[in-house]
């Protein structure tokens, strides 16, 4: 019951995108197409995945023990920007089509807030290590819900006519205005 | 060195309406106008270091580790300001929280090591940090400003009118449509001018 | 290559380790005065206060128990509940020595502004009782610490009964905690007062 309500309340009602503010530079950047932010939503779930179980241990068994907790930032982004690379290597040698297709992106996940934000929120809301993974799976679930809806909102768009002063990122911002204000909706859905 | 250099930040390349780098500090710490004018001179004094470090070392480092140099070098000076934020500005560090290590990862100051710092000398360079750090400040107090105005008829925590505000422009809603519209009409005034 | 980059990683190290040493004594500084401030505002004048902690279930609350002249005027608990709309969220409730709730301040939260953050708010002159007001002067004994929806006593603040929720299990678990440790130091306290 406890992760039906912690991966209800990640996906839902605190979703990263649209209520923590955190990842919306591939969010605007990478939604244009939603097979291209299925794809993205795919790769940023697996680094987050890995990167919350590497950032966990490395917290707990050597930056708490030895005290230096204040290096959390530096540690932390290490650790990602080498996961990062390991699965730009990887996805090149398995997926060629998909790495061409989210291309300039995959390096960028390394500067993607998301995977660094819920890397230290999962220290932060001193979860265990298995509610923190799945805290982890669930926020990156709720990323690629957000990014695939968005990415289909925005499709029509290019059929409308828009106003001009409106067009690209201001109206994708207040679209992303009203989906939140949707999403808001979701937060009496949690009852402990 | 030229005057260009310190004003290109506010308007021809402001970081947020026209380069739109580093959303999620804007969008998440613009609550209040002292949230987002905080937030934003934390960035800029972490863009003057990184961009000063960075155009020091860069011709040192090989290509291929570039990009893991430059997080690495701009993460010790986001711990720094974390640390002397927590220890002079204690509240306001409370406000801001998880952001402040987040500025590892803003686009803007990575960006500007990539694309400027890398390849100008060290005063430039500083310059260039400040510049666009001043224009980042600039646009999260304005945009923390109308929010505050909105959502509860305050700016700087000083009451204006005696309402109960539009709730919605303190929350998560609100940051994308203020930023929506406030882009609209910076794209208007940028066509004027041209 | 990686050399330099080991370099670069060592010098920013210890760099920040430099900055760390000399901001380590103002951040605790900071702490301790935050503490002491909210321990000021919840239970009446004091001059020793005798800190200690009390085992919590699989967690700690930190009690300031505090004398006037050998007196005993009240306990200062830091408490906290991890049910908030956005996690954890950490208080000082003072209790008077007859349980009593003689004063509540937020120590930490991250509730959403203008909604679940109203529970930091201070009581303004000639505005609406704040919503920690409602806890002062109340015993739990006949003060139930729910929200009114769930059958209690508290009125939820407005749109934000999640977070209200959560701040009234963390008064509760100081409470609790009050009344577990107080039982278990009767009988000191008997021998106390028979002296």
């Amino acid at each position: 019951m406890e992760y039906i309500l912690l991966i209800v309340g990640a996906v839902l009602v605190n979703n990263i995108l649209l209520s923590q503010f955190l990842g919306i530079c591939p969010f605007l950047g990478v939604s244009s197409k939603v097979e291209t932010a299925l794809g993205m939503s795919g790769a940023v779930t697996f680094v987050i995945a890995i990167a919350t179980l590497a950032t966990y241990l490395l917290q707990t068994y050597i930056l708490d023990p030895l005290g230096i907790g204040y290096m959390q930032t530096i540690a932390f982004i290490l650790v990602i920007a080498a996961l990062v690379q390991m699965v730009e290597i990887v996805l090149k040698k398995i997926s060629p089509s998909l790495y061409q297709a989210l291309g300039i992106f995959l390096p960028l996940i390394t500067t993607n807030c998301a995977v660094l934000g819920i890397a230290i929120l999962t220290i932060q809301k001193k979860y265990t290590l298995v509610s923190g993974v799945v805290f982890s799976v669930a926020s990156a679930i709720g990323f690629g819900l957000a990014m695939v809806l968005f990415a289909g909102i925005r499709e029509d768009l290019e059929l409308n006519n828009v106003p001009k002063q409106l067009k690209g990122v201001p109206i994708a911002l207040i679209t992303a205005g009203i989906l939140a204000m949707a999403f808001m909706g979701f937060s009496g859905v949690v009852k402990v | 060195m030229n005057f260009q250099n310190l004003t290109k930040g506010i308007f021809k390349e402001n970081p947020t309406f026209v380069l739109m780098l580093g959303m999620c500090p804007t969008l998440a710490t613009t609550t209040s106008a002292i949230n987002g004018i905080g937030m934003g001179a934390a960035t800029l004094a972490v863009l003057i270091m990184s961009n000063l470090a960075i155009s020091l070392i860069a011709q040192y480092i090989p290509a291929k580790v570039r990009i893991p140099s430059y997080i690495v070098v701009i993460a010790a000076f986001v711990s720094m300001i974390d640390l002397l934020m927590q220890a002079y500005v204690p509240d306001l560090h409370a406000t801001l929280g998880i952001f402040i290590p987040l500025i590892v990862v803003n686009c803007i100051v990575l960006g500007r090591a990539e694309a400027f710092a890398s390849t100008n000398g060290a005063l430039a360079s500083a310059l260039d940090g400040f510049s666009i750090g001043l224009g980042f400040t600039l646009s999260l107090g304005t945009i923390g400003a109308i929010r505050e105005l909105l959502g509860s008829g305050a700016i700087f925590g000083q009451t204006l009118i005696e309402t109960d505000g539009i709730l919605i422009f303190v929350l998560a809603p609100g940051a994308f449509l203020v930023l929506g519209y406030l882009m609209v009409l910076f794209n208007m005034l940028k066509k004027k001018l041209a | 290559m990686l050399l330099t980059l080991l370099i670069i990683t060592f010098v920013s190290s210890a760099v920040v380790g430099f900055v760390y040493s000399l901001t380590e004594k103002p951040i605790g500084e900071v702490k301790k005065k935050k503490i002491k401030a909210s321990i000021e505002q919840v239970i009446p004048a004091f001059d020793t206060v005798t800190t200690f902690k009390v085992a919590d279930d699989g967690d700690s609350l930190v009690f300031y128990s505090a004398t006037k002249n050998g007196a005993a005027v009240g306990t200062a608990i830091e408490t906290f509940d991890n049910n908030g709309f956005s996690g954890h969220i950490s208080i000082m409730v003072g209790f008077l020595p007859d349980g009593t709730i003689n004063g509540v301040a937020v120590l930490s939260q991250n509730e959403t502004p203008g909604l679940g953050a109203k529970m930091s708010e201070k009581q303004k002159e000639g505005a609406k009782p704040a919503f920690t007001t409602q806890f002062l002067g109340k015993n739990p004994i006949n003060f139930k610490l729910a929200v009114t929806k769930d059958g209690g006593n508290v009125d939820a603040i407005t749109a934000s009964t999640i977070s209200s929720r959560a701040f009234c299990l963390a008064v509760q678990r100081a409470y609790d905690a009050l009344k577990a440790h107080q039982a278990a130091d009767m009988d000191y306290s008997q021998l106390v007062n028979a002296e």
